[in-house]
């Protein structure tokens, strides 16, 4: 099992200048350059001390924000392959439909690829709803953009016999020619993010990697839903586990105690990651008005965008961003408690939706601090990770599956 | 979708395109675009219009329950579908009538051909960039809380009201749809097109620009710069109305067609 570190690096002491809206329209006055460049450092010593403990890094970027200072995955992911030593660097990711020059991506991704000798995960997300008005993206055929850059991008990152042209719906390039080419052939592995069930039918064609973030136990049914689409696209055997991904929160200390207020200060992610102006939430054609009236006739509401949480057994836990530790606990979200707790829980977790690869665990959010972030880092590389890698290799085993060389 | 949606009006084929077309009245015939909300066969201004015109207004592509094909992504596009539909009916000597971006549909078609039209009646219409890069003609229609939205856009707006919870699956389908394509036609650059102002010139059929007193979503000076653009056009308000007088004034609304008509 793989286990990144993953912090959107946020800039909490802003989180009270606005009730409505933290996100897009937020004024930057608020933000104190010094205590941003105190934070950024904090937030990648963390990384470097992830890359130590032999944990993996996860970076994402979000645009006009004081949720996440991370206005370009590239360019953090740009010093982590330099100053980190054997860690993977995923991105998931570069929001491929609103950057209007997914050639630019595609040689920054190259470049991270080579310059950390091969060690980049190349992810591509759709994004949220309220990254479209500060991309300028149009919100309409948004999914079409997507796979389009999705496809320039693949072709410029494995053409090495001169240039060709590229004239899409959406882009169109006279000369893609990218140097360098990238260190891991034919090309970085891909990830997909999705929190649909549909979602997972393209990503599963591809046999690219499916990342659901915080989506509790709705991810077996997406994580069904890829195998399904792997066999249907007649893919050979069952589904590596490496191909299935899961996101959700940590918080560990030697005390239960300690790793429940641990786990409360991760929370404060939850807590604030939607507060954003109502205009925002639901751009007209980001979800396609005939799914969207379906939703909206359901809910009465013309901003339908909850996002309930669900148990182990199907009880609805009532709204996200609202529940409690022990509701995130219980909506498999969050895994906290004593090093014992949390493996205990992943472990359920893990078997209850059938098992993945790859763990990204948010282990700083809000104002947790520095010290905070490193103990919570080191308790689990130290005391979880050998036993969940064991247990990982273990059911592979049981499942008929290819167990990978250990790293 | 539903079958025989209790607003939808007939269809008609467009150059192949499936398009709600609501076709009423005796006398000259009048083309009317509707603005961003799309419009119903039930609408009040389609029967005041219709005691004096041959009222012929269809729902644009995207617009409605007409069909949108692929390819379309423009404005431009809208106005090439409504010269096809002019052409298809064999309407002459017409008045085309066009509000907000129905009223920039009507001025890119002006500045294409006015063989078939004899007079412009232009209301709260989008479409031209007046000032610098960061003067904003417009308030952002997609950036707005749909109450502030609703306040800017109508002189009373209780006129904006809707309940989802009252509305049937195909309603709020609609109403989505309309707003969907206004962003695929408008979203960037946000209600114009760069090209538009530098044309009007080239109309010459004469031209009325009216104006909703009581829309904030762009103010009357708007207005006045679209009207001096256009060679001998006229510039009126209308009191007590936003960005849609055709929905809150439509008798005002008919009756100043009329008039500029006669």
């Amino acid at each position: 099992m793989r286990v990144y570190h993953f912090t959107e690096q946020p800039y909490p002491d802003a989180w009270d200048k606005d009730p409505d809206s933290i996100r897009a329209t937020l004024p930057s006055k608020w933000c104190d350059p010094v205590k941003a460049a105190d934070l950024y450092h904090e937030y990648l010593d963390a990384w470097q001390l992830a890359d130590e403990l032999g944990l993996d890094i996860f970076v994402n970027e979000h645009h006009s924000t004081s949720t996440c200072l991370t206005a370009s995955a590239n360019l953090i992911l740009g010093i982590l392959a330099r100053t980190t030593k054997r860690a993977r660097l995923l991105g998931l990711g570069f929001p491929i439909a609103n950057n209007p020059h997914p050639l630019r991506i595609a040689e920054e991704l190259a470049m991270i690829d080579v310059i950390s000798r091969g060690r980049l995960e190349m992810g591509f997300v759709k994004g949220v709803p309220y990254e479209i008005h500060p991309a300028n993206s149009l919100p309409v055929r948004h999914t079409e953009r997507f796979w389009e850059a999705h496809d320039l991008i693949m072709k410029a990152l494995t053409t090495h016999d001169g240039p060709f042209s590229w004239e899409g719906e959406f882009f169109q390039y006279r000369n893609v020619n990218v140097w360098p080419r990238p260190y891991q052939q034919p090309h970085p592995p891909v990830w997909i993010s999705a929190n649909s069930v549909p979602s997972a039918v393209p990503i599963a064609q591809r046999g690219h990697v499916l990342g659901t973030v915080m989506t509790g136990y709705k991810a077996k049914a997406l994580f069904d839903e890829y195998r399904r689409a792997w066999a249907a696209a007649g893919k050979p055997g069952p589904v590596p586990l490496d191909r299935l991904c899961y996101a959700g929160f940590v918080g560990v200390g030697k005390t239960r105690a300690e790793g429940h207020r641990r786990g409360n200060l991760v929370m404060a992610y939850l807590r604030t990651n939607a507060i954003v102006g109502e205009a925002f939430k639901n751009p007209p054609g980001f979800i396609p008005a005939r799914p969207a009236a379906k939703m909206i006739t359901q809910t009465g509401s013309m901003t339908f965008l909850s996002h309930d949480l669900y148990a182990k057994d199907g009880s609805n836990l009532g709204e996200f961003t609202k529940a409690d530790l022990q509701g995130t606990i219980d909506g498999g979200l969050m895994f906290t408690g004593t090093p014992d707790d949390v493996y205990r829980q992943m472990v359920d977790f893990y078997d209850t939706v059938g098992g993945f690869g790859h763990f990204l665990m948010m282990a700083q959010a809000g104002t947790m601090n520095y010290a905070d972030t490193a103990e919570n880092l080191t308790l689990f590389a130290r005391e979880v990770l050998p036993r969940l890698t064991d247990y990982h290799r273990k059911r592979q085993k049981e499942m008929g599956l290819p167990v990978p060389a250990l790293a | 979708m539903l079958d025989n949606p209790p607003d939808a009006a007939p269809f008609v084929s467009v150059n192949a395109i499936k398009t709600e077309l609501v076709r009423r009245g005796k006398g000259n015939p009048l083309v009317f675009l509707h603005p961003e909300l799309g419009i119903g066969a039930g609408a009040p201004v389609l029967d005041r219009l219709a005691a004096r015109f041959d009222v012929v207004a269809p729902s644009l592509p995207g617009y409605g329950r007409t069909e949108l094909p692929r390819s379309y992504s423009s404005v431009d596009d809208l106005a090439y579908f409504t010269l096809d539909l002019i052409e298809m009916l064999d309407l002459r000597n017409l008045v085309l009538v066009g509000v907000s971006i129905g009223g920039w549909v009507a001025a890119e078609i002006a500045t294409k051909t006015t063989e078939r039209v004899a007079k412009l009646v232009l209301v709260n219409p989008s479409g031209i960039k007046t000032g610098g890069p960061t003067h904003r003609d417009m308030a952002d229609m997609f950036a707005l809380p749909q109450k502030e939205l609703e306040a800017a856009a109508f002189h009373d707006p209780r006129h904006a009201r809707f309940d989802p919870q009252a509305a049937t699956e195909d309603e709020v389908y609609v109403r989505l749809r309309n707003r969907e394509s206004t962003v695929l036609f408008g979203w960037s650059p946000y209600m114009y097109n760069p090209k538009l102002l530098g044309r009007l010139h080239r109309i010459k059929v004469p031209t009325l620009v009216l104006w909703g007193a009581s829309d904030r979503i762009a103010p009357a000076d708007y207005g006045r710069a679209y009207a001096r653009a256009i060679p001998g056009a006229r510039f009126e308000t209308i009191e007590k109305a936003g960005r849609f007088p055709h929905i809150e004034q439509p008798q005002e609304f008919a009756d100043r067609i009329a008039a500029f008509a006669a």
